[in-house]
């Protein structure tokens, strides 16, 4: 059952944007539970990876396996165990944070998606605010708002664009926070970031992309930041 | 196929609220509309008489370059924060949210067309009341012909950089018959001596655009949005 998956297996993937290859014969494997961060430069092609997990893209040669189905095979059902958080935050500006909420939870199949819309405002502390047009939102509210669509439907897999950008020291705890709790209930997170700092310590696997190409990112001690300037120079 | 009506309806409630909110597709499609119509009565209309046979074709070019403009609007917004790939990411058959955004947009051209016939009827002397059914029946299957391929190509070329010139360049050639079916069945009502026979002929001929296009549509938009 696609919906069941506990594992994410990615082979081979590569990706093309004509002769540019964004991804190249990537490789890896993580299960429920895991905080994946992928790492790299600008342009190093997180966002595509991110896309293609997301079933946003196809591939250009391998394949992601999701337990045991593919994107193809899994189809509407695999997407409803997908939650995404893309670096533009998928929210209508137009909408209050509560109709967006109440959007994109029917757009799920959320029977009773008033409801729940009410208790992700609560839980992002916006309860007073839902009813406000997103657009008068700062981008840290919007960024809770977003993190709430993309976790209102439970999803198996959390995708995450820069998560961090924009936050408050006190959002980004409660964001490292609610990460923790995910994690807990089995969710598999893989989040895209520059923020070394704030993730150091969250992540239980580091993937580290430049040029398209997964490389193995220096073990040994120090931060994150370390590893990732030792990795960065000797790539 | 329950759910799929589900999720269209869901997709054009959204797309009305988000409208209702900013007016700002409706406005500017209006206004552009309105303003080929007036450039055209200025040029084609000496001491209060039109140029003959000119009404069905200046109708057709103000839906058709009006429409561009709304087509190009309405997804710029989706662009902005993204939300077409959120759409997307729903577990919801994805040609059912092509079907959506079709809908939306023929309900918003059909707004403006509704303001558009009785102008030309003002302007060309236009006899829009002799044959009101064939006349929306032609207006409505023109429409959706140009909007199904229209709503394709600019959900396709939404990440694209040069996608406000690409697509007249893409839309244009392909919904060149639908244009002239729908030009050549309003002339045949407009023209002096009604042609009620091939009016009808024009209008079958739109109807099969429109199902090969539709067809078409919801056959490659996933395909087409994901590759």
């Amino acid at each position: 059952m696609s919906d069941d998956f506990t594992e994410l297996t990615v082979a081979n993937l590569s990706r093309h944007y004509g002769r540019r290859k964004a991804l190249a014969r990537v490789s890896f494997s993580v299960k429920a539970g895991d905080i994946v961060g992928l790492l790299g430069p600008n342009g190093a092609g997180k966002s595509t990876l991110l896309a293609i997990l997301g079933t946003l893209l196809a591939p250009s040669e391998g394949e992601v396996r999701y337990g045991t189905v593919t994107a193809d095979d899994g189809g509407a059902a695999l997407r409803g165990r997908i939650g995404m958080l893309g670096h533009d935050l998928f929210l209508y500006p137009e909408l209050t944070a509560f109709e967006n909420l109440v959007f994109f939870g029917r757009m799920y199949g959320i029977t009773d998606a008033p409801a729940r819309a009410r208790q992700a405002l609560e839980r992002a502390g916006l309860g007073e605010r839902g009813h406000d047009v997103v657009s008068g939102f700062s981008r840290g509210m919007r960024q809770r708002v977003a993190l709430e669509r993309a976790l209102q439907h439970q999803p198996r897999l959390l995708l995450l664009d820069e998560p961090f950008t924009g936050l408050d020291q006190a959002s980004t705890a409660a964001l490292v926070a609610r990460l923790r709790e995910e994690q807990a209930r089995g969710v598999l997170i893989i989040l895209a970031t520059h923020d070394l700092d704030i993730v150091d310590g969250l992540l239980t696997h580091e993937l580290f992309l430049r040029n398209g190409r997964l490389l193995t990112i220096g073990g040994g001690g120090g931060s994150l930041r370390d590893r990732y300037r030792a990795t960065v120079a000797t790539a | 196929m329950k759910d799929f009506f589900r999720v269209a309806l869901l997709v054009v409630r959204k797309d009305l609220m988000v409208e209702a909110r900013s007016l700002e597709v409706l406005s500017t499609t209006l206004f552009f509309a309105l303003t080929v119509v007036l450039v055209f009565a200025f040029g084609l209309v000496r001491e209060g008489r039109p140029v003959d046979d000119v009404a069905a074709a200046i109708l057709w070019i103000a839906t058709a370059f009006s429409g561009t403009l709304a087509l190009g609007r309405t997804f710029e917004r989706e662009r902005q924060a993204d939300t077409l790939r959120a759409l997307m990411l729903a577990p919801a058959d994805r040609p059912a949210i092509y079907a959506g955004k079709l809908a939306g947009m023929l309900l918003l051209m059909s707004l403006v067309e509704a303001v558009l016939v009785p102008l030309v009827g003002l302007l060309f002397q236009a006899p829009i009341f002799d044959y009101p059914l064939h006349l929306a029946v032609l207006l409505l299957a023109g429409t959706t012909g140009f909007a199904a391929v229209g709503t394709l190509f600019a959900a396709m070329l939404v990440r694209a950089r040069s996608r406000d010139v690409m697509l007249p360049i893409l839309l244009y050639p392909i919904t060149v018959p639908v244009m002239i079916a729908g030009v050549r069945g309003t002339a045949a009502i407009f023209q002096s001596t009604p042609d009620e026979p091939l009016a009808r002929f024009w209008i079958a001929l739109l109807v099969f655009f429109d199902v090969v296009f539709v067809t078409l549509a919801l056959w490659t938009f996933e395909p087409v949005m994901t590759e």
